[in-house]
């Protein structure tokens, strides 16, 4: 078990590595000089000496090698340069507004963990019942739903008409309420159906019919074994989900005015704002790599079968 | 069996009911210029957010535009851009998986490495991170999308590929003095075609939601031209007074991706084509 999850560590460091190659490779293929994107974004008329300067403090001189190590050595320090708009280093940017991203990430993660859980596990017990109709009819409008269309629905009927919840803006709990319903949605339809699949697939294994005619009381048999194991997939579903989430949290930022790094995000798409961008790519990538780690190791805890069956990494 | 039979027989409704719907999207991409009773983008300052009347099906929007023509025209451009990113994400993937699944070796591993390294930054991150670098337009979102895409094709392809390579009838092809070409083309061109089909029906779901998305955003199709992602970008200050505006580009977004899905779940059900 030690030398698996060893193994499993040592398989994320080079699928980082590349996609810092990436983007460092989408960078220098661009046909943007970084000099002039700094003088752009910061709104300033350049002159040739000042660019040349520029260059030399970015280190554009050098050999690509050196500027590819170079970068590495500073994106490990969490050093990912300094903003060409406010002038601040990166790091500082995503630090001061992470916490409201995650604050919406964890509130949609729950209701789409409180509502995808019971649906999708009676909808799986029962096959073609009312629950499973509920549960098919969610999976699918959920994954089809434009969320910045789900987000204006919802402002309208909660906020307009009804006036119960605000538009936008952060604050009380009241605030969240909507974002985290729009970025649980596509959540939702996702882990229902997963864990209805897993379910189902769980119910046709032998360990279930073994229960059966050791008479153990089907209760026991669905909630203690089958919940168990089903679940599985969908704390799969989850790690591979993140990444999802934290694109999601962009678009839904942008319709409720949620002051989290998404919305600075797409300030910096506009800008042009490399480091920003760059820096905000390579965390999502860690956070992406790293939560897929955490997962595969929790599965693990919950169902010990898949270290023994060496499972691959997908 | 009796079950089996009838599962089957719903997802053929299925399939038949959303090809029509689609069917009908596609005429009315080809036919958008005559069906369309006024020009998508002819300001009219004199008829501006307008109820429904006989002459604007649907109202117009701030500009006095008639909603229903740009909706009309907004299918061409959503339906049209999708299919350029499927097929387009499809060639490379399909080239890529083959060569790297046949030859094997170091070519393999490089391309299959270079997917991990895409597959490993969120795709449509990675999409706005390429159009923050090269600069927003509409050209930067296709070219994005398609990056992100080919990997998927890629890595079925060539995991496919890889399984027919061990199979009988192919050493006996190989040994009877067939050339590779041959062999690509005969016989494992059409035995990943029925899995392509599900991806792709999925995939321009994907591309379509992902344009609009990008859109909304302000990076991809730009005003004045109709797309629905674009026209919910427009539409949103409105809320209050005129919902409509934003309520029918979105509700076209839905039921394009939903048939598309539906249709991608019904395919693979009826193929016995597994999901990614």
């Amino acid at each position: 078990m030690g030398t698996y999850v060893l193994k499993r560590i040592i398989t994320i460091v080079p699928i980082f590595l590349l996609a810092t190659l990436l983007t460092f490779g989408m960078i220098n293929l661009s046909p943007v000089d970084p000099a002039e994107a700094y003088f752009a974004a910061a709104h300033i008329q350049a002159t040739d000496e000042m660019l040349e300067q520029k260059r030399h403090e970015f280190g554009l001189d050098q050999p690509l090698f050196i500027q590819y190590v170079n970068s590495l050595i500073k994106v490990g320090q969490f050093d990912f340069g300094i903003s060409y708009v406010t002038n601040k280093p990166v790091w500082q940017e995503i630090s001061a507004r992470l916490p409201a991203t995650i604050q919406l990430t964890i509130g949609s993660l729950l209701i789409a963990i409180l509502v995808s859980v019971p649906i999708g596990f009676l909808a799986g017990i029962k096959k073609n019942s009312g629950m499973d109709h509920l549960s098919r009819f969610l999976s699918f409008i959920g994954a089809s739903i434009p969320s910045f269309w789900l987000g204006y629905l919802l402002i309208f009927f909660f906020s307009v008409k009804l006036d119960l919840l605000p538009v936008e803006g952060i604050g009380t709990w009241k605030h969240l309420v909507l974002p985290s319903v729009t970025l649980a949605f596509p959540l939702i339809a996702l882990y229902t159906r997963l864990l209805r699949a897993s379910v189902l697939e769980n119910l046709q294994e032998s360990y279930v019919l073994f229960a059966r005619t050791r008479g153990v009381h089907e209760k026991i048999i669905m909630g203690k074994h089958v919940l168990r194991i089903a679940i599985s997939p969908m704390i799969t579903g989850l790690g591979m989900n993140l990444g999802n989430l934290m694109t999601g949290a962009i678009i839904v930022e942008a319709v409720f005015s949620w002051p989290g790094f998404g919305r600075f995000f797409i300030e910096a798409v506009f800008n042009r704002d490399v480091p920003v961008i760059q820096g905000y790519v390579l965390l999502a990538a860690g956070i992406f790599l790293t939560s897929n780690l955490l997962v595969d190791l929790i599965q693990m805890y919950i169902d010990p079968r898949i270290s023994r069956r060496g499972r691959q990494y997908r | 069996m009796k079950a089996k039979l009838r599962d089957r027989l719903k997802s053929q409704k299925v399939i038949v009911i959303c090809s029509s719907i689609l069917g009908v999207l596609f005429l009315i991409t080809l036919f958008a210029p005559w069906i369309a009773p006024n020009d998508p983008i002819a300001v009219n300052l004199a008829h501006k957010l307008q109820q429904p009347s006989w002459d604007y099906p649907l109202g117009t929007d701030h500009l006095g535009r008639c909603t229903f023509s740009r909706i009309l025209f907004g299918a061409r451009i959503s339906l049209g851009f999708a299919m350029l990113i499927f097929v387009s994400a499809l060639s490379i993937g399909l080239i890529i998986g083959i060569v790297a699944g046949y030859t094997g070796g170091w070519v393999d591993q490089l391309l299959m490495r270079l997917g991990d390294g895409l597959m490993a930054i969120p795709s449509l991150l990675f999409v706005l991170g390429f159009v923050g670098i090269w600069g927003a337009g509409l050209k930067q979102v296709i070219l994005g999308l398609i990056l992100v895409q080919w990997v998927y094709y890629a890595r079925v392809i060539r995991g496919m590929v890889l399984s027919l390579k061990e199979q009988n009838y192919i050493t006996a092809a190989k040994i009877s003095g067939s050339s590779t070409w041959t062999i690509m083309k005969k016989h494992i061109i059409p035995n990943v075609l029925p899995s392509l089909a599900v991806m792709g029906t999925l995939e321009m779901g994907w591309a379509i939601m992902n344009l609009s998305s990008m859109s909304f955003l302000g990076l991809g199709v730009q005003p004045p031209t109709p797309e629905w992602g674009a026209m919910i970008h427009e539409g949103k200050s409105y809320i209050r007074t005129h919902p409509a505006l934003m309520i029918y580009p979105g509700f076209m977004i839905m039921l394009v991706v939903v048939t598309f899905n539906l249709l991608g779940e019904s395919l693979s059900e009826r193929f016995g084509v597994k999901r990614r």
